[in-house]
C-alpha cells in the first residue's frame, strides 16, 4: 500500500526531513519521549437551504506537532511550517515548556511501553476520495436530495449538508515507530421542516443515516438506501406534526439504534475514560461515577450489557491502525455480564496506573493540538444472531414508547444523569407502534437506565452509528467516534413533555 | 494545498497581494489570520498538558458574474470574457472559497476557488463589494492604516506568573486536602483582509481565558471560578484561590433539594451562560420562515414585542470598553445571515434588544435588503445591561430571602427550538441563600429552562461586568452580563454529579 505522501498529498514537502530534524533536536535537547505528527487534513462542507447554496467550506489544514518528556516534564509544541528548521524550533519550544512548567509539576511524566513497530502504512476503506468529487458535484446531489422533500406538500423548508474529511498523519517516535495513516469519513444529512402558522409552532424530520468512515460512494448508497429514507421523510414528518404530545410519565422504551448510539457515547463512552475518571478532566469535560476503584466491581448495568471498545470496527470513525501515541489499534472490554471490566487509556494514564500497556486511545484533532486520551469505538454487543428483532422487543414491551433517531443530548459532569431527545416517538400499544408521539424527552441516571435494560436486539438489528463531534480537552477538541448496538429494551424510564417543560 | 515555497511563511501582507494579484475573477476577497497561542493546563495538584502554536489560515473567496452571458463557463480568455451587465453582486454572481493553513501555494488556492466558482449557481447572499470609501456610510478605508504592521504574537511567558502561582497553590493545596484543575490560555489572532475593490483592513484580537476548579478529596465538594482576559495582567492567581477557597468553605454545609421550581440568582457567567445561545437562536431569516422562537405565529419576526418587564438591552459594540472587537466583518464562510460578499462591512454598535424589546435580529445585506431591514453583522461581543443598574451580585444576594446562588451551567443543548428551551446542569456549587446569607451548598440540577424565560421572569438585576460563559467561553469570551433573580427556575431533576 503507498503511502499518503509518495500519493503526493504533501506536496513534495520534505516531511522525511522535518520528522528527523524535529527528532533528533529533542533527542539533542536530552528528551526520553518525542514524538512527532505531520497532518494534512482536507475538510469539505457544503450546506443548502431549500434547496440553494449556503455555506461552502473546502479546507486544508496542514502542520507538525511535537510531543516530548524531557526530565520528567512534557512539552508541546507546533505550527504550519513544514520545514527542518522550523521542526528543530519546535523542538527547542516544546523543551522550554517542558521547562516552564517542571516547577508546577506534581510527579514526573511516565509513558507505558509500546513495542516500536518499525515503518507502517494504514488506510481506511473507501473507494471514492471525497476530495476528488467537485464541490458542484456534491451540490448538485443535495440539490436533488433537497428538491424531492419539498416537492411535498407536508415540507415547508429543507436544509441539506455534507461533510466529509480527509485525514492523512504521519507519525514518527524516538522509538523508531513510523507510520503514514490515511483516514476517510462522510456525512450527509438532510432535514425536513414543517411550519404551522396557526399555531405558531414547527417540526422537523431528520435522515437517520450515520457518519461513517468511508467516502463519497456512501452518499451515492454504498451501505445506505438514501432513495427509501428520502422518500419516507414527507410522510414522517407530517404525522409528527399531527401528532399528539406525549404525556409526561413513566413508559417502558425501546431504544433503535438510531438513538441508542448517544446513550452509549455520553452514559458509557465517557464515563469510561481513565482521564476522567481519575480527575484530569475535572475542569472541563468533567470526571466520572465509574471511579477506578470500581473496577472489577462496579455494577454498572443488567446482565444481558455487554460492552467493547475498539479501534478495529470496519468503517468506524474511530477507527485507525495506530494512535496518536504510536500504539496499535485494539479491541478490549469495558462492561462484561453488566460490569466494569476496562477502561479507555493513553500511555500515560496506562503507567500511572499499573497497566503494562495502553489500549491506544490518544487523539489529537489538528497537528496543531496534543494528543488526549479519546473515545475508540465503543459498542453494545447484541444479542446472538437469533437474538430478538426490533418488533419483538416492542412486543415484549406490550405497552410504552419506541424511539429513533437522535437529537438533543445532554449529561452531567459525572455522566449520571441525562436527558435525550428523539427524531421520533412512537407509542407501543398491545405490543405494536400506534403511531408518532411529539415533544418527548427521556431522563434518566445511568446505573439504573442500564440496569433496567431487559433484552438487547439481535446481530440483525446492528447498527454502527456515530458522531463527527465529539468534543474533550482544553484547547477544546473534536474527535470523531462510532457506536454500535443493537435495538435494546429498558423498562420504566422517565419521560418528560418538553413543552410544559418550558412553560411555568 | 501543496506548497511551491521553502515551506516558511511569507509576510500576511504578501499573501493577500499575491492572492488578489493572480486573481483573475471578476471580484475577489483574500482573508489571511495569523493565531498565536500559548496554554497550560492542570489537574490533581499538577500540570497536565501545555502547547504553543503558530497557525495561519487563508482563504480566498472568488466572485464571478454568472454564466450564461460569456458562453456558458468557457475557459476564461485574454481580456474577459463577456459578462452580464452591472457590477460583481449587483449582477448574479456565483462565489467560490477554498482555505488552507500553513505555508499556501497562493497560485493553487486562488484557482481552487475560481474553479469552484466556474460552476456554482448564483449566490442567494450576492451583494456589491464593498469599497474602501463607498457611499452612504460603507466606506471602510479610514480603518487601513495598520494594514502594513505585523502580526502580533503571544508567547508562553504570558502565563509565567500563573504557572509560579500554580506551584505555591498546588503546595497549599496538598496540605489542605484540595485538589485543583484549570487552564491558562492566551492568544493573539491577527487578521487581515483584502479585496479587489481595494479594501485592506487589519485587526488584532487578544483572547485569554483563565480557570480554577477546586475538589475536596473525596470530590463531595467541588468549586469553579473563570475569567476572560486579553492580557493576564489582571489575573491574579491569589484571588481566584482565595474565592475556591471560600466556596468550599460554604459547602461544608450540605443541604439536599429536591426538583422543583426555584427562585435562583444567576451570577454573570452563568447568564453569559444563557444569553450566549439566545443571540445566536437571533437569525433574522430564521424568525421570518417560522423556524424560530423570533417568528411571531402571523408569519412576521418578534422584533419591536417586548421579552421581558424590565427594560434590558442586550448589544453587541466594538468600542466596548474592555471588550474590544473587530470593527468589521472578516468572514470566509458565507451562512444563513452572514455573507463573503460582506466582507469589511463596517460593524457598530448594534442593539439586539432595547428598553426590553427585540430591537433586530441578524441579517446579511442582501437578506436585509429583501427583507426591508438593516444589515446586521454578528458582533464580535455580547452585552446584556439594565439601564441604571448599580448593585453587584453580593447586593442581590444580600436582598433575598430565599434563592438558589448558581455558579455557572454546563452541557447546555437545545431541546425545543420553537420556545428555544435549553436544558443543561449546574456545576461546580449551588448554594442556598437565606435572609441575605449562603447557608449551605445545595446538589447539582438538570434544569429545563428557556433564556427568553429568563428575561421575561427576572426581577433584579445586577450592574454587568465581564463574564465568562463556561460552556461557551471558548467561542465567545468577550461577555459583560449582570446578575439575575429570576423566578421560578424549572429544576427538572436532581444530578447527583459533584
Amino acid at each position: 500500500m503507498s503511502s499518503p505522501h509518495e500519493r503526493g498529498e504533501f506536496g513534495g514537502l520534505p516531511v522525511a526531513d522535518v520528522r528527523s530534524a524535529a527528532l533528533e533536536r529533542a533527542q539533542q535537547l536530552g528528551c526520553r519521549h518525542a514524538e512527532v505528527r505531520i497532518e494534512h487534513i482536507r475538510s469539505q462542507f457544503v450546506s443548502l437551504r431549500d434547496g440553494r447554496v449556503e455555506t461552502t467550506v473546502d479546507d486544508t489544514e496542514i502542520g507538525v506537532g511535537l510531543r516530548v518528556v524531557h526530565d520528567g516534564s512534557i512539552g508541546f509544541a507546533a505550527g504550519v511550517e513544514v520545514h527542518p528548521h522550523a521542526a528543530a524550533h519546535l523542538a527547542e519550544e516544546a523543551v522550554g515548556l517542558a521547562r516552564a512548567t517542571a516547577g508546577a509539576l506534581g510527579r514526573p511524566v511516565e509513558l507505558a511501553a509500546e513495542p516500536p513497530h518499525g515503518h507502517d502504512y494504514w488506510v481506511s476503506p473507501y473507494e471514492v476520495d471525497p476530495g476528488e468529487v467537485a464541490q458542484a458535484d456534491k451540490v448538485a446531489l443535495l440539490e436533488d436530495w433537497s428538491g424531492r422533500l419539498l416537492a411535498s406538500p407536508s415540507v415547508d423548508h429543507v436544509a441539506a449538508r455534507v461533510l466529509a474529511v480527509v485525514e492523512d498523519k504521519i507519525y514518527a517516535d524516538l522509538a523508531g515507530t513510523v507510520t503514514e495513516q490515511r483516514r476517510v469519513r462522510i456525512h450527509p444529512v438532510v432535514e425536513a421542516i414543517g411550519v404551522d402558522r396557526s399555531t405558531g409552532t414547527f417540526e422537523s424530520m431528520r435522515t437517520l443515516a450515520p457518519p461513517v468512515g468511508r467516502g463519497w460512494e456512501y452518499a451515492m448508497g454504498e451501505g445506505w438506501d438514501w432513495d427509501a429514507e428520502l422518500a419516507q421523510v414527507p410522510d414522517l414528518l407530517a404525522e409528527k406534526m399531527a401528532a399528539p404530545s406525549v404525556e409526561a410519565g413513566t413508559y417502558d422504551l425501546v431504544i433503535d439504534p438510531s438513538n441508542l448510539w448517544l446513550t452509549i457515547h455520553e452514559s458509557v463512552g465517557h464515563a469510561t475514560e481513565l482521564d476522567r475518571a481519575l480527575g484530569y478532566e475535572a475542569a472541563y469535560a468533567g470526571t466520572s461515577f465509574a471511579t477506578f476503584d470500581q473496577l472489577g466491581r462496579l455494577k454498572y448495568g443488567s446482565e444481558v450489557m455487554h460492552v467493547t471498545g475498539d479501534r478495529t470496527a470496519p468503517h468506524g470513525l474511530a477507527t485507525v491502525g495506530y494512535d496518536d501515541e504510536g500504539v496499535e489499534a485494539q479491541s478490549f472490554d469495558i462492561v462484561r455480564d453488566g460490569v466494569l471490566v476496562g477502561y479507555q487509556l493513553d500511555r500515560r494514564m496506562a503507567a500511572d496506573n499499573g497497566f503494562a500497556r495502553s489500549n491506544g486511545c490518544a487523539f489529537a484533532d489538528s497537528p496543531l493540538h496534543v494528543p488526549i486520551q479519546r473515545m475508540a469505538n465503543v459498542s453494545l454487543a447484541p444479542a446472538p444472531a437469533e437474538g430478538p428483532t426490533t418488533d419483538e422487543l416492542c412486543s415484549a414491551a406490550g405497552r410504552g414508547i419506541y424511539v429513533m433517531g437522535d437529537k438533543s443530548w445532554s449529561i452531567d459532569m459525572q455522566r449520571h444523569n441525562f436527558q435525550f431527545t428523539g427524531q421520533r416517538f412512537y407509542r407501543i400499544e398491545g405490543g405494536r407502534l400506534a403511531g408518532q408521539l411529539k415533544d418527548a424527552a427521556y431522563q434518566a441516571q445511568t446505573t439504573e437506565f442500564w440496569g433496567s435494560l431487559e433484552a438487547v436486539g439481535g446481530t440483525s438489528t446492528y447498527v454502527l452509528g456515530g458522531a463527527f463531534n465529539c468534543g474533550k480537552g482544553q484547547p477544546g477538541q473534536v474527535a470523531p467516534v462510532s457506536h454500535g448496538c443493537p435495538s435494546a429494551l429498558f423498562r420504566g424510564i422517565r419521560i418528560l413533555n418538553a413543552r410544559s417543560e418550558a412553560g411555568p | 494545498m501543496s506548497s511551491s515555497g521553502e515551506g516558511r511563511l511569507e509576510p500576511p501582507q504578501t499573501v493577500v497581494e499575491r492572492a488578489l494579484a493572480a486573481s483573475r475573477s471578476d471580484g475577489c476577497a483574500v482573508l489571511v489570520e495569523e493565531i498565536s497561542q500559548a496554554e497550560v493546563r492542570f489537574a490533581n495538584n499538577t500540570t497536565t498538558t501545555n502547547g504553543v502554536r503558530r497557525d495561519r489560515r487563508v482563504v480566498v473567496v472568488s466572485f464571478r458574474l454568472a454564466a450564461g452571458q460569456d458562453g456558458a463557463g468557457g475557459p476564461m480568455k485574454a481580456g474577459g470574457p463577456m459578462k452580464a451587465s452591472g457590477a460583481v453582486g449587483e449582477a448574479p454572481t456565483s462565489v467560490g472559497v477554498a482555505s488552507a493553513s500553513g505555508v499556501v501555494d497562493v497560485e493553487e488556492l486562488v484557482r481552487a476557488s475560481e474553479s469552484e466558482a466556474q460552476r456554482a449557481a448564483p449566490a442567494e447572499d450576492a451583494a456589491p463589494l464593498l469599497e474602501p470609501h463607498g457611499p452612504d456610510g460603507t466606506g471602510v478605508g479610514a480603518a487601513a492604516a495598520d494594514f502594513d504592521e505585523p502580526a502580533e504574537l503571544t508567547s508562553p511567558a504570558v502565563l509565567d506568573r500563573v504557572v509560579g502561582g500554580l506551584g505555591d497553590a498546588f503546595g497549599r493545596a496538598r496540605d489542605a486536602g484540595r485538589l485543583l484543575a484549570g487552564f491558562a490560555t492566551h492568544g493573539v489572532g491577527s487578521a487581515y483582509l483584502g479585496t479587489s475593490t481595494g479594501v485592506r483592513l487589519r485587526h488584532v484580537q487578544p483572547a485569554g481565558t483563565m480557570e480554577l476548579v477546586a475538589r475536596s478529596t473525596d470530590g463531595k465538594r467541588s468549586v469553579w471560578a473563570g475569567a476572560g482576559t486579553d492580557s493576564f495582567l489582571d489575573i491574579d492567581i491569589a484571588e481566584f484561590e482565595r474565592r475556591v477557597v471560600e466556596r468550599l468553605g460554604w459547602a461544608e454545609r450540605r443541604v439536599e433539594l429536591p426538583a422543583g421550581r426555584y427562585e435562583v440568582i444567576l451570577p454573570p457567567d452563568a447568564t453569559a451562560d444563557l444569553m450566549v445561545p439566545m443571540s445566536e437562536a437571533m437569525s433574522g431569516r430564521d424568525a421570518e420562515e417560522g423556524q424560530s422562537a423570533f417568528a411571531a405565529p402571523d408569519g412576521g419576526t418578534k422584533v419591536g414585542q417586548s421579552l421581558s418587564p424590565l427594560p434590558f438591552e442586550l448589544r453587541g459594540d466594538p468600542t466596548e470598553r474592555g471588550l474590544e472587537c473587530a470593527p468589521f466583518l472578516a468572514t470566509g464562510a458565507s451562512g444563513t445571515d452572514v455573507s463573503v460578499f460582506d466582507n469589511g462591512l463596517p460593524i457598530r454598535l448594534t442593539k439586539w434588544i432595547s428598553q426590553g424589546r427585540l430591537e433586530r435580529l441578524r441579517y446579511h445585506r442582501a437578506g436585509a435588503a429583501r427583507s426591508g431591514v438593516e444589515a446586521a453583522a454578528p458582533v464580535g461581543n455580547l452585552v446584556l445591561e439594565l439601564p441604571g443598574a448599580t448593585g453587584s451580585l453580593n447586593d442581590v444576594v444580600a436582598n433575598t430571602e430565599r434563592a438558589l446562588l448558581l455558579t455557572c451551567l454546563w452541557y447546555i443543548r437545545e431541546v425545543d427550538p420553537v420556545t428555544l428551551l435549553l436544558t443543561g446542569l449546574t456545576r461546580d456549587g449551588v448554594y442556598l441563600v437565606e435572609n441575605g446569607e449562603v447557608v449551605g451548598a445545595v446538589n447539582n440540577f438538570r434544569f429545563n429552562e428557556s433564556p427568553l424565560e429568563v428575561l421575561a421572569r427576572a426581577t433584579e438585576a445586577s450592574r454587568s461586568v465581564r463574564a465568562l460563559s463556561r460552556e461557551w467561553g471558548e467561542w465567545q469570551n468577550r461577555t459583560a452580563m449582570p446578575a439575575l433573580r429570576v423566578a421560578d427556575f424549572n429544576m427538572s431533576s436532581v444530578s447527583p454529579a459533584t
